[in-house]
């Protein structure tokens, strides 16, 4: 029982390394993680979606707001803009830290957080403004509950951002050190994603 | 096996014994946890069932008013699928999953924890509809327009506890799939991973894409049902139907999210106390992969009545094809009985009661996917008998099967074999007293879930013979829990590897230090423990002799050996 048990001292960082991940390289084990989260997440908003297109299939007539409302595409489309903006930023900040650039990715961090941020008071501003609710019909419905539970996801990605953000200014990643970002921007890219697949689906598809 | 077991070194430091409980992330520990929580639900969920039986014993309204018998076989069919039957497989495969790799843990403890604790939270949640003016009582699968329009907050507690579960499910599975993915042992190739890992690896994947679809059905009856919402409802444009889709979408995986764990248990239990391997490792493997697949594409199945725009033939003939693989499977089990040397213990009977009970449960599956057949048997006892065939004949057999496998290695104790056979057999007998009949009574014309029926002398006998065997079963988990007492008292001490195990948590002490193990033995083959002790089908041999070759190791890549 010499060759096959694990070393108990590891001589050496790599040999560290390869002690705590049982010598397999490859994806983090938290990317793995986020991975599969936002699988499940895909599925989730599958779910969502097959809501809106049973209802946009089953409505006989016109489909669109009731009566009294109407959808602001433009707002939409600027809010569009600013979430996926707001990707790019993010990309930057992981490309800094992977550089070893903790100032840029405070800093394009700070940006991507204001933009989602924005986004979402936005939304409520749009909400506000649409004249229908979402106990207004089926469209009501399925256009409230798809586009809100995005948005909470978008929050759930702000609060993502702020750990991170938080843990940047105090100094707590480098290039080789960052697996948060990487998992924080992989989740924000797909909320970014979700948002175009919604913004397609209601606004330009109808 | 001296080389293997070694005494843990550290004690650790000591905290008080309960909060050491409710705080730990040890997966040992949380896998008990599960345990213990399903199977208080269990029980929870058991006498529901026989408060169900009790009223149905004979015609006539005997203790129950029709909304309590309403609430009654909802909660029980939802407790036990969602807080029993998944949970304990789960907290098996907490507890198993990492040791069967040779890992020191979960690949995320804390998360880990995080996926129990909702547990217990989601299922009182369920349950205190009763302390608010009467629990859910749509039936498990909550159809609307029943459910959007039942009136009382016990729906609405239902819908957020399950919510809940659900999450709980979704990050268990997450941190199944990376542990057996990232945290393998070295020399633990995929295709060496026991085969309970692989059905844990599988049935996490459809919980994973399953049950987020679920939740989504959820939140809409939720909106529907509080916030004006008309997802269901066809005055404003809703689909009732579409509720039925979206909970079979996930329904289906969740019948194989049931049922893969235990197909696992028993093809660990199987081969130990057969004295074989398990015939057919690969085609297992792959035919487990096939009933993965598969499950996502035959939910209409449960909607064949419904009419609109499904096209029967397909899902028909998708369902029927699932009994491809699972018929893989049971020639996997039997060529590893054939000519095997048996030992007929409380794990291997409780073994092959669920692969006896699973094949009358699979032939009445079949049956069920043909649509003619089920036009007439729809909503009648014929699919209660067949979903307890599966549900109770198969997961449930197979829990108690790694009730007896485990105990041993997670207390240090075996339980006892007599009363274990005990157990069995009244437990046996008692199932088929109650659920076979219910076939009968389902081709008789009888429907399911109504608390009252025709006093006709042939339903009337059937049903009684069903309520006497529910009762047995309530009976036969008497001596299981003296057995578990009296073990836990002064069992007998089990040792390391009381059953001559083939699997790396055999190789550890029982109970595991909390981290594991001190040194693992060379892995070549899916039976690493097997060739430490009995060397490479030679006795004589050593497992210093096992690692000198590469070839060897190759040669077992390639399946040779």
């Amino acid at each position: 029982m010499t060759a096959g048990t694990m070393q108990a001292h590891p001589a050496g960082e790599e040999e560290a390394r390869a002690a705590i991940t049982h010598g397999q390289s490859g994806m983090p084990t938290v990317m793995v993680g986020m991975l599969l989260f936002i699988a499940s997440e895909v599925m989730f908003f599958g779910g969502l979606f097959a809501t809106y297109f049973n209802a946009r299939a089953t409505t006989v007539g016109e489909w669109g707001p009731p009566a009294g409302g109407h959808l602001d595409i433009a707002l939409a489309g600027v809010l569009t803009a600013v979430l996926v903006a707001s990707s790019f930023t993010m990309q930057f900040g992981v490309w800094a830290i992977r550089r070893g650039d903790a100032g840029k990715l405070k800093m394009w961090t700070g940006i991507t957080l204001a933009l989602g941020i924005l986004f979402l008071a936005g939304q409520l501003y749009d909400y506000s403004e649409l004249g229908f609710g979402i106990g207004d019909g089926v469209f009501g419905t399925v256009f409230y509950t798809l586009t809100g539970f995005h948005g909470a996801h978008v929050f759930g990605g702000t609060v993502g951002l702020t750990i991170v953000l938080a843990r940047a200014l105090r100094g707590q990643f480098s290039a080789r050190n960052h697996v948060a970002v990487e998992a924080v921007s992989m989740y924000w890219h797909f909320v970014d994603v979700v948002w175009i697949g919604v913004f397609s689906t209601i606004y330009l598809l109808r | 096996m001296a080389t293997t077991t070694l005494e843990p070194r550290t004690a650790g430091y000591r905290r008080a014994w309960v909060l050491d409980w409710l705080t730990t992330v040890d997966h040992k520990k949380i896998g008990i946890l599960y345990i213990v929580n399903s199977f208080l639900f269990f029980f929870a969920a058991g006498i529901l069932a026989l408060v169900v039986r009790s009223e149905l014993a004979v015609p006539g309204m005997q203790f129950l008013d029709q909304d309590t018998y309403n609430q009654a076989f909802t909660m029980h069919g939802t407790i036990m699928l969602f807080l029993f039957i998944i949970p304990v497989l789960s907290g098996f495969g907490n507890y198993i999953v990492p040791l069967q790799l040779g890992a020191p843990d979960m690949a995320f403890p804390r998360i880990n924890a995080l996926s129990f604790w909702l547990l217990p939270l989601g299922g009182l949640l369920i349950f205190s509809g009763y302390l608010f003016g009467g629990a859910a009582a749509e039936g498990w699968t909550s159809y609307a327009p029943l459910s959007n329009r039942a009136e009382g907050v016990g729906t609405d507690l239902w819908i957020i506890g399950l919510a809940l579960v659900g999450t709980a499910s979704i990050l268990g599975a997450v941190n199944f799939i990376t542990t057996i993915f990232k945290m393998r042992a070295p020399g633990m190739t995929l295709f060496r991973m026991p085969i309970f890992v692989w059905t844990i690896l599988v049935t996490a994947t459809l919980i994973l894409l399953a049950t987020p679809v679920l939740t989504a059905g959820l939140i809409a009856l939720f909106i529907d049902r509080n916030y004006g919402g008309s997802f269901f409802d066809p005055s404003v444009g809703g689909n009732p139907i579409l509720w039925q889709h979206i909970f079979w979408f996930f329904g289906h995986p969740e019948v194989y999210i049931v049922i893969l764990p235990g197909m696992g248990v028993v093809s660990e239990v199987l081969p130990v106390f057969s004295r074989k391997p398990l015939f057919g490792y690969k085609a297992f493997v792959f035919a487990t992969i096939a009933i993965g697949l598969l499950s996502f594409s035959v939910w209409a199945h449960h909607m064949f009545t419904t009419g609109g725009a499904l096209f029967l033939p397909f899902f028909s003939f998708m369902t029927a094809l699932i009994g491809i693989p699972t018929g893989v499977k049971m020639f996997n089990w039997l060529g590893t009985l054939y000519r095997g040397k048996l030992v007929f213990s409380s794990a291997m009977l409780f073994a092959l009661g669920f692969i006896s009970m699973f094949l009358i449960g699979g032939i009445s599956g079949v049956m069920l996917a043909s649509p003619p057949i089920d036009f007439h048997v729809q909503d009648t006892y014929f699919v209660v008998a067949h979903l307890h065939y599966v549900f109770f004949g198969g997961s449930v057999f197979a829990v108690f099967a790694a009730t007896y496998y485990w105990f041993p290695k997670m207390f240090g104790r075996k339980l006892n074999e007599p009363l274990g056979k005990i157990h069995f057999w009244i437990h046996f007998i008692g199932f088929n007293l109650a659920f076979f009949p219910m076939h009968e009574l389902g081709l008789l014309g009888m429907p399911r879930r109504i608390a009252d029926y025709a006093d006709r002398p042939d339903w009337v006998i059937l049903n009684f013979m069903s309520t006497v065997g529910a009762f047995m079963i309530a009976v036969s988990v008497i001596p299981f829990l003296i057995n578990v007492i009296a073990t836990f008292i002064n069992g007998e001490p089990a040792g390391d590897d009381p059953w001559e195990g083939n699997t790396l948590e055999w190789a550890t002490t029982s109970p595991p230090p909390p981290y594991n193990f001190d040194r693992l033995p060379p892995i070549h083959s899916e039976r690493p423990l097997f060739f430490l002790t009995h060397g490479h089908g030679h006795a004589a041999e050593r497992p210093d002799d096992l690692e000198e070759g590469a070839e060897e190791d190759a040669e077992h890549r390639k399946g040779v050996v």
